[in-house]
């Protein structure tokens, strides 16, 4: 590089395809040089901005099925963004190999280097090293698996009837959250074989009816002398989704065949829902590191430097909680906070912080950091890594609110007592375990009313919201096809129960 | 490696299937914002979007969560001046509480989902159900306009109309057909030539055995000669040229701007007219309209002058109905043209001209036209006409309709009796 020329990789706010080039370069050579941030290739698309707001309104995927819960997303969108309430994410970025990342043509070029070092390094890099993507989704399949959903249902609602498939769907949506291995591993498997198992799936289905349901009297009897409690499932099931493809009674094959799509789906955003925090975070601390050192290097000039700070520190902003604007904690703001503090903790440890981190006080900040993305979610990353310093920042403060009393305690602030407290309850509020109802599969009677009964188990005695659980319950009902009930279980007393079919 | 593409040019409407069944689902609280519309709209703007909103509650994609109750425990940011150990009275009205975000999506704010529909999609709901009564009379417009239609198969054609599939079936047909008698012969010669070669050679079975090699060898040649595909095989796909029916149709719009209208009697028609106007044009390809105002004589007038200018004067109905009968017969051949009435009066008319009124209809006007309505835009009892009409109504009442508007509350619903679909018709 000549000296005495300018080394800015851009003048103005215009941007074109040659600057885009340019910068995406310069940010690469720095974070893969400099850094060592492993990532996906990037596929940097320029769109307009009714391209984003169809992309906004799938979810961010860039293939989806059609349905009307999208068009709803989409008018909402539409309409805000129309009456300018709302602006446009600057970004949306998908998880797959090559990573995707949509840039909004009418944004200036500091906008598209702040997308292109947050999206295309921060949150690829996120994409491909963090473990629970690893091991739950398959960046490379994603796409044809896109496709083959698409193309099925469209098959679908061709063969069966738009409502018929609109119907199911409505019903798997309800049911989403529920659709999850937790803990079982899946094995990535190829959308080809995807498309083969699908039909061989099908066609067993459609020569044996399942086998839970063979009650033929005389050909098993054996079967008939089982113990009277017997039974079915013998271990509650968490994934309801998976236990309604495998069991229902009376579906068609496509329609378990729709309800595993779904399932496939929330399985595939499950790691995005756990590690809100963290990704954002990851990907917000890496542009500001990347882009500061482009200034640093003398590459991007002061007012374009001053834009971005604007932006960013729009993006970082957490308002208290006695705001009108808050509306809980920004995962950008914590996420960017948490990263930023472990790198100071590592280069300029106080004597508090080598009292609660002595393993990573001192220690060298890139290699803790690149540990803690990748082996962390939410949950266990805030367990692990906030810092007092932070809940002082932040003046974290936890309420306890019990409705058998008829006040709320504070019961820690940011002092010396409450660091380790604020700490566990803030970490279990990224918990989607416990902030989610705990409902299992707990008896399908098969040998009977073929009713299937459900489990809540309530966590600190929180109750279910009933309406929308009636609501849900009715969905179930339409794919189980026989009666339906939920108990609410209290320290192991049924205290609550709802049926669908009312009785 | 990064590959940047520009993508500003693909498709913008990714989203309008979505868009679509969202519409669909929520048809009627659509078509209630688009009735209420229609009330308080102006003239000038029937043709636009429109706004929708719908209670958020009937939108609602349930799934489980927590309900209120229980403990928990919630973390929030800026403290001030909280201290540990703190009590603070919670709010009265039961929700409140420590999740004092959560209570917000739980409670009951019930907001409302807005969203804008374009000006197509609202003359869809619009006119959603309704029909044009009787049947369509369309002209053939010849020459001018006419569609290829597929007209069956035939011999003879260009080869770039071939039928591949059904020239290869006559093909085989005909080498199956005249192949039939040798092969038959065939396989019985092949069966004894089989047959003495198992047995003992004699001289004598030698000589029959190259007899027989010989006849073989000669109707495999004559097989051979069959022509795999023949020019008699061939056929073509065929078209023909047929005429498209051209719809057109006609509306005489009649009011009276006599001096009992006023204007708020005249906005109500005009309503009336209007949407009639929209519909017509929805329905026909080609829609022309004329206007006709009259007090005691009438006259053919402008769009602008019909809806804006103002006269005064007596009234006699059927001097408008006469003028429509001639410019019927002077412009509007009845066998070309779907002709339509609209007529809008405050039913004030001298006495002895409403008997004059109805049989004139009944005798020329309707045996002509498609369908003739007559709107009357008066709170207050009927007079002579009405009763008159009432009369041509029980007689013809699959080309006439009448019906009576009080405020612009009135118009849709009327508008909607005259036109719904009727299911005898079908």
């Amino acid at each position: 590089m000549t000296v005495t020329e300018s080394k800015l990789l851009s003048t103005g706010s215009d941007w074109d395809f040659e600057t885009l080039d340019r910068y995406d370069r310069a940010i690469a050579g720095l974070a893969h040089g400099k850094y060592g941030l492993d990532t996906y290739p990037n596929q940097i698309e320029v769109i307009s901005s009714e391209q984003m707001m169809d992309a906004y309104s799938s979810v961010g995927m860039p293939v989806g099925y059609n349905h009307w819960s999208f068009g709803k997303q989409f008018v909402e969108v539409e309409g805000r963004y129309r009456r300018g309430q709302m602006g446009l994410a600057y970004e949306i970025v998908i998880n797959s190999n090559p990573c995707i990342a949509y840039l909004m043509e009418e944004n200036t070029i500091t906008m598209q280097a702040l997308v292109i070092a947050h999206a295309s390094y921060g949150h690829n890099s996120f994409f491909k090293g963090n473990y629970l993507f690893k091991t739950w989704t398959d960046a490379s399949a994603i796409i044809d698996y896109l496709v083959f959903a698409r193309h099925y249902i469209a098959e679908c609602e061709q063969r069966h009837g738009v409502a018929a498939v609109e119907e199911i769907l409505d019903s798997c949506h309800a049911l989403m959250n529920y659709g999850v291995d937790r803990y079982k591993r899946p094995t990535p498997i190829s959308a080809m074989e995807e498309k083969r198992r699908q039909r061989e799936r099908e066609e067993v289905l459609r020569q044996q009816v399942s086998e839970l349901w063979k009650t033929f009297p005389d050909l098993r009897p054996a079967t008939q002398r089982r113990e009277p409690n017997f039974r079915y499932p013998a271990e509650p099931q968490e994934n309801l989704l998976y236990f309604l493809e495998k069991n229902a009674p009376l579906l068609e094959p496509w329609q378990r065949e729709l309800i595993r799509i779904v399932r496939k789906m929330a399985q595939y955003f499950y790691p995005q829902r756990q590690t809100k925090v963290m990704n954002e975070g990851w990907a917000t601390f890496w542009h500001y590191t990347l882009l500061h050192d482009l200034y640093d290097n003398g590459q991007v000039s002061d007012g374009f430097m001053l834009e971005f700070l604007q932006n960013h520190s729009q993006v970082i902003y957490q308002p208290p909680f006695d705001s009108p604007y808050y509306s809980g904690i920004n995962p950008y703001a914590l996420g960017f906070a948490m990263f930023t503090d472990i790198r100071r903790i590592c280069e300029r440890p106080t004597d508090e912080d080598r009292l609660w981190f002595p393993d990573i006080a001192g220690s060298d900040w890139l290699a803790t950091l690149k540990f803690a993305m990748e082996s962390f979610k939410d949950e266990s990353f805030i367990q692990q890594f906030l810092s007092p310093r932070l809940i002082r920042e932040f003046k974290l403060f936890s309420l306890f609110d019990d409705n058998e009393r008829d006040y709320i305690e504070i019961d820690a602030i940011h002092d010396e007592r409450g660091y380790k407290i604020i700490r566990n309850k803030l970490s279990e509020q990224y918990n989607l375990s416990i902030q989610e109802p705990n409902i299992q599969v707990y008896d399908a009677d098969v040998r009977g009313d073929r009713s299937l009964t459900l489990q809540h188990i309530r966590q600190h005695h929180r109750p279910l919201d009933e309406k929308s659980s009636r609501e849900v319950l009715r969905h179930l009902y339409r794919l189980w096809g026989f009666e339906v009930h939920l108990e609410s279980v209290d320290n192991g007393t049924v205290v609550e129960r709802l049926s669908i079919p009312d009785l | 490696m990064s590959y940047i593409i520009d993508r500003r040019l693909n498709g913008k409407h990714k989203s309008t299937v979505n868009r679509q069944r969202f519409l669909d689902r929520y048809r009627r609280h659509i078509r209630e914002a688009v009735n209420d519309a229609v009330g308080r709209r102006s003239i000038q703007d029937m043709e636009q979007g429109e706004r929708i909103t719908i209670p958020q509650k009937d939108l609602s994609e349930p799934i489980f969560h927590h309900g209120s109750g229980g403990r928990r425990n919630v973390v929030h940011p800026g403290n001030k001046e909280f201290q540990q150990g703190d009590r603070v009275k919670k709010p009265s009205g039961g929700e409140g509480g420590a999740g004092g975000q959560q209570a917000g999506d739980s409670g009951d704010g019930e907001d409302e989902f807005a969203f804008q529909i374009d000006p197509r999609e609202f003359l869809n709901f619009l006119f959603e159900d309704l029909e044009l009564p009787n049947l369509v009379k369309r002209h053939l417009e010849g020459a001018r306009s006419f569609h290829l239609r597929h007209g069956g198969i035939v011999s003879h054609g260009i080869p770039a109309k071939v039928n591949i599939v059904r020239s290869m079936r006559q093909a085989s047909m005909r080498r199956r057909a005249l192949s039939a008698a040798s092969r038959k012969r065939l396989r019985a010669l092949k069966a004894e030539h089989e047959e003495l070669l198992q047995q003992d050679q004699s001289p004598q079975r030698r000589e029959r055995l190259a007899e027989l090699e010989e006849q073989i060898a000669k109707l495999q040649r004559r097989l051979e000669r069959i022509p795999f595909l023949d020019e008699v095989d061939l056929r073509y796909n065929h078209h023909v040229k047929v005429p498209r029916p051209v719809s057109r149709a006609v509306m005489f719009c009649i009011m009276d701007v006599s001096g009992s209208m006023n204007q708020d009697m005249k906005d109500l028609a005009k309503r009336f007219f209007l949407l009639l106007y929209l519909f017509l044009q929805r329905n026909y390809e080609h829609t022309e309209v004329v206007f006709i105002r009259h007090h005691t004589s009438a006259k053919e007038v402008t769009e602008e002058e019909f809806f804006y200018s103002r006269e005064t004067g007596g009234t006699i109905v059927s001097s408008a109905l006469k003028l429509t009968l001639d410019i019927i017969k002077e412009r509007y051949p009845v066998d070309e043209w779907n002709l339509y009435g609209a007529q809008a009066s405050d039913g004030d008319n001298w006495n002895d001209d409403s008997p004059g009124c109805a049989s004139l209809l009944e005798k020329e006007l309707l045996p002509r036209m498609q369908h003739f309505s007559y709107v009357e835009v008066m709170p207050r009892s009927h007079q002579a006409l009405w009763d008159q009409y009432q009369g041509v109504m029980e007689r013809n009442g699959d080309f006439f309709s009448m019906a009576q508007i009080d405020a612009p509350g009135d118009i849709y619903p009327v508008f909607r009796q005259l036109f719904r679909k009727r299911m005898e018709a079908v």
